[in-house]
């Protein structure tokens, strides 16, 4: 067994990073994830990564396109306004498919708005963000324990399919304690022959761009990637399911809010009430086909979708249910965590 | 009032009377009176906008009466730029910290310098991130530790401090570039004048005018109010010189 | 059993490293913890407080707003959780500094002058933390005294361990407070 300690989300994803064989980091404070940064500045002397504040989120992500185009394995975490500032480059490292790990430990939004934690980034992690179409693989987190786990998978996933991998976490997981089981180290030997890394004779030059001038030229650039989306569909998608068995409700939430969700089924069962939690795991790609087998099944009456903010998971849920079924939402928002009760009782009230 | 007394020191009506959020002995608080008594004194109320980004003063519309936008972080000197040509006639500042105005923001500041924006830039050099907690600021001291530089800033990787007010004065649009600090009362009153200056070259529209303070962070900086001066005077002002430099109106006057 | 608890007061008065200690004393028992620290510019004001929870079963939800256990080491710390505690829990207050008693009856409340104890009787008012913990684990045995000692042990760095006796000090008087 790994090494147990008791420590912060942020410091657990760092630590993590260290030991997954990070060789760059570039980021700029934002709270509450600052700190990612000040853990790896403290770590520094110990490592071999390289590690700079940039002077801004523009700066970060585009060092991370150039740290992941030279080869290196490398991450950026940032809060949500500093991830909305990073989106053009997120958009050009998508699209020159350059694997590197983002994570969005997000706050309440929109705007500056408030440093509380909040899921209201699922639009802009799942949906884009920046311009064109393209996809990063979104894994939703729920405790510290998987702010490693889905580190070190993130980290694997971006090389294995040459694309950006997202942590979709939050304020309060990135604030809080748990304890946590850390993996043994990794050493990293990166195997990028497309990389630019100078070109020897044995090999053409490695270019690595976003820029399709000629139309016919974007368009087999865009069929790969699709291509590539659709593998990724195929065999990445992830999730956990909770008594879910003989449910009637499907109550369904990603990130934290997943786990006040188990224990709103909890406690619906002791009233009798037979309530079963799916929880995506993967966000993109979305486990379409997982709601859809629930929504052929008669026994299911409705869905519900309890998230931290206006309603943005409800819409996957609702399209993979395409109509079958109610779909219901239950949300707060402005950094405010649903209690367990709350969302029990939104539940009951669409049980008439 | 009392028979016999006379009022030495009141809070100007510009000034809310709130509780302020900034920490015991933080100079925001300091130069926020500063402003606002300049505000009345100049009975431009009605006339003024300010803009604050990101930043321990991002609160500052909480305790200044008058019209103000919150800008997001580093934007200020654009959304002041804005806001100073669309309406021309107004008293337009920005109140931004090192890392807003040096960091993030760095291009807007150097731009809208160059283009001689006729608005003030009140330029808070505590050299370091106050609001986040404590990191290191593109002004941070070499040596001087942050959260993001425990060991001591190591100036052959990140550089050495920039130094705004003479890098702004280098550039054609800028009328007028000093750099203040509130450590004395005497210091205090020096700043005062400075950014009554800078209103008043804003007011006859002649380019951008700067005005840097020296401040402190007793919490970022891990030290107690009266311990932030002794750093300010031993470290700050040797590397960020006070003084003027840059005054084009006088030098016209001369000519 | 679920145990929902806050630790409030005053920045420096060891708030955070308190409930931290103690979540890391049942994490040593084998008990699910998390520990939810406030963050941010409301910290500014110098209050600070933190959001223990200790369970035998995964814990939901680290963010909650009713509780079994309130600490309030400050008068503004009092005011705002003494409302929040659940009925028939406990609010445990330092009252060497706090001169407003809580006034709910269907709670039961702890007066600890740790403030004073600390400074006056172990000559040390930095304990004063440790005072209000011993008094805390005496109303409710949330953790075994020793696994406190034991998570000051793994948790202090060993140029401090100097300290431990002292907090074991602190650890008792306070926990002769409740009787
Ligand atoms: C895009 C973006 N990135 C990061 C932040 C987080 N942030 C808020 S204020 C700040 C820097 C504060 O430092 P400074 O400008 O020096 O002001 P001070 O608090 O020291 O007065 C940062 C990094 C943000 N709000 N938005
Ligand atoms: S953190 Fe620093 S800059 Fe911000 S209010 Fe406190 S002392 Fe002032
Ligand atoms: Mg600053």
């Amino acid at each position: 067994m790994g090494e147990i300690k008791f420590m912060k989300g942020n410091e657990a994803l760092a630590e993590a990073a260290i030991r997954s064989g990070l060789q760059g980091y570039f980021g700029y404070p934002i709270t509450p994830q600052s700190e990612v940064v000040e853990y790896l500045a403290m770590q520094e002397p110990n490592h071999n990564y390289v590690l700079i504040q940039a002077e801004s989120e523009v700066a970060s992500v585009n060092m991370v396109y150039g740290a992941a185009a030279a080869g290196a394995r490398v991450m950026t975490t940032t809060s949500s306004p500093g991830f909305s500032l990073m989106q053009e480059g997120v958009s050009y490292i998508a699209c020159a498919e350059l694997p590197c790990v983002f994570a969005n430990i997000v706050r309440g939004g929109p705007g500056l708005g408030t440093i509380q934690a909040s899921q209201g980034d699922y639009f802009q992690a799942v949906k884009g963000g920046g311009h064109g179409d393209y996809h990063l693989i979104v894994l939703a987190p729920n405790s510290v324990q998987e702010m490693v786990d889905h580190c070190r998978l993130a980290f694997e996933l971006a090389d294995k399919y040459r694309n950006p991998v997202m942590l979709l976490s939050d304020g309060s997981i990135g604030q809080m304690m748990e304890k946590v089981v850390l993996p043994e180290p990794i050493p990293y030997k990166p195997d990028k022959p497309w990389a630019t890394t100078g070109k020897t004779p044995d090999r053409k030059r490695n270019i690595i761009t976003s820029l399709y001038i000629q139309s016919e030229d974007m368009e087999k650039k865009n069929q790969t990637i699709q291509a590539k989306y659709q593998e990724i569909t195929k065999n990445e998608i992830r999730y956990e399911k909770y008594r879910v068995d003989d449910a009637e409700i499907i109550i369904s939430a990603f990130g934290l809010t997943s786990r006040i969700c188990k224990k709103v089924v909890d406690l619906a069962r002791e009233e009798g009430i037979k309530m079963g939690l799916f929880r995506p795991i993967t966000v993109w790609p979305f486990p379409t086909d997982q709601f859809a087998e629930f929504a052929a099944q008669d026994r299911v009456k409705f869905f519900l979708s309890a998230e931290m903010n206006a309603g943005q998971m409800v819409e996957d849920i609702r399209l993979s249910v395409n109509g079958k079924k109610p779909v219901y939402f239950y949300g707060r928002q402005g950094g405010i965590v649903p209690t367990p009760e709350e969302i029990l009782n939104a539940a009951k009230g669409h049980l008439k | 009032m009392k028979e016999g007394y006379e009022v030495v020191y009141k809070r100007p009506k510009t000034l809310l009377d709130k509780r302020m959020h900034y920490c015991p002995g933080c100079f925001h608080a300091t130069i926020h009176k500063l402003l606002m008594e300049i505000v009345e004194e100049m009975g431009i109320q009605e006339k003024t906008v300010g803009v604050c980004p990101v930043g321990c003063s991002v609160f500052a519309y909480d305790y200044m009466d008058i019209d103000m936008q919150e800008a997001a972080h580093g934007r200020a000197a654009a959304v002041a730029t804005a806001i100073k040509r669309m309406l021309p006639d107004r008293y337009v500042f920005s109140y931004q910290g090192d890392g807003d105005l040096a960091a993030i923001g760095t291009a807007e500041t150097i731009h809208a310098c160059n283009r001689g924006e006729k608005f003030t830039f009140i330029f808070i050099n505590n050299g370091i991130y106050g609001m986040t907690g404590g990191q290191m600021a593109p002004t941070t001291l070499e040596g001087q530790k942050t959260t993001t530089s425990p060991y001591g800033r190591n100036v052959q990787k990140l550089g050495m401090p920039l130094k705004m007010a003479e890098m702004v004065s280098q550039l054609a649009g800028v009328a007028y570039a000093e750099r203040v600090s509130c450590n004395t009362p005497a210091n205090t009153r020096k700043a005062k004048k400075a950014l009554k200056k800078a209103f008043e070259i804003q007011g006859k529209g002649l380019g951008t005018t700067f005005i840097e303070v020296a401040s402190n962070c007793p919490s970022g900086w891990k030290c107690t109010p009266v311990e932030s001066l002794d750093w300010l005077k031993n470290k700050v002002y040797p590397y960020f010189p006070l003084g003027v430099f840059k005054d084009v109106p006088a030098v016209k006057e001369e000519v | 059993m679920l145990v929902e608890m806050i630790f409030s007061g005053f920045g420096g008065q060891g708030v955070l490293s308190m409930g931290k200690l103690l979540a890391y004393a049942a994490m040593k028992e084998g008990k699910e913890v998390s520990w939810m620290p406030s963050y941010g510019p409301e910290m500014r004001g110098g209050t600070a407080n933190c959001i223990v929870n200790i369970s035998d079963e995964p814990i939901s939800s680290p963010v909650v707003t009713a509780y079994d256990v309130v600490v309030a080491l400050n008068l503004p710390s009092l005011r705002k959780f003494e409302p929040r505690v659940k009925k028939g829990g406990i609010l445990i207050w330092e009252s060497s500094t706090i001169k407003q008693p809580p006034t709910r009856d269907d709670i039961k409340t702890y007066a600890v002058p740790a403030v004073d104890m600390a400074s006056n009787d172990l000559k040390n008012v930095k304990v004063m933390n440790m005072l209000i913990l011993g008094a805390l684990v005496k109303a409710m045995a949330v953790v075994k005294t020793d696994s406190l000692l034991l998570a000051l042990k793994e948790t202090l760095p060993p140029r401090h361990h100097n300290l431990i006796p002292l907090n074991q000090q602190a650890i008792e008087l306070g926990m002769a407070q409740v009787k």
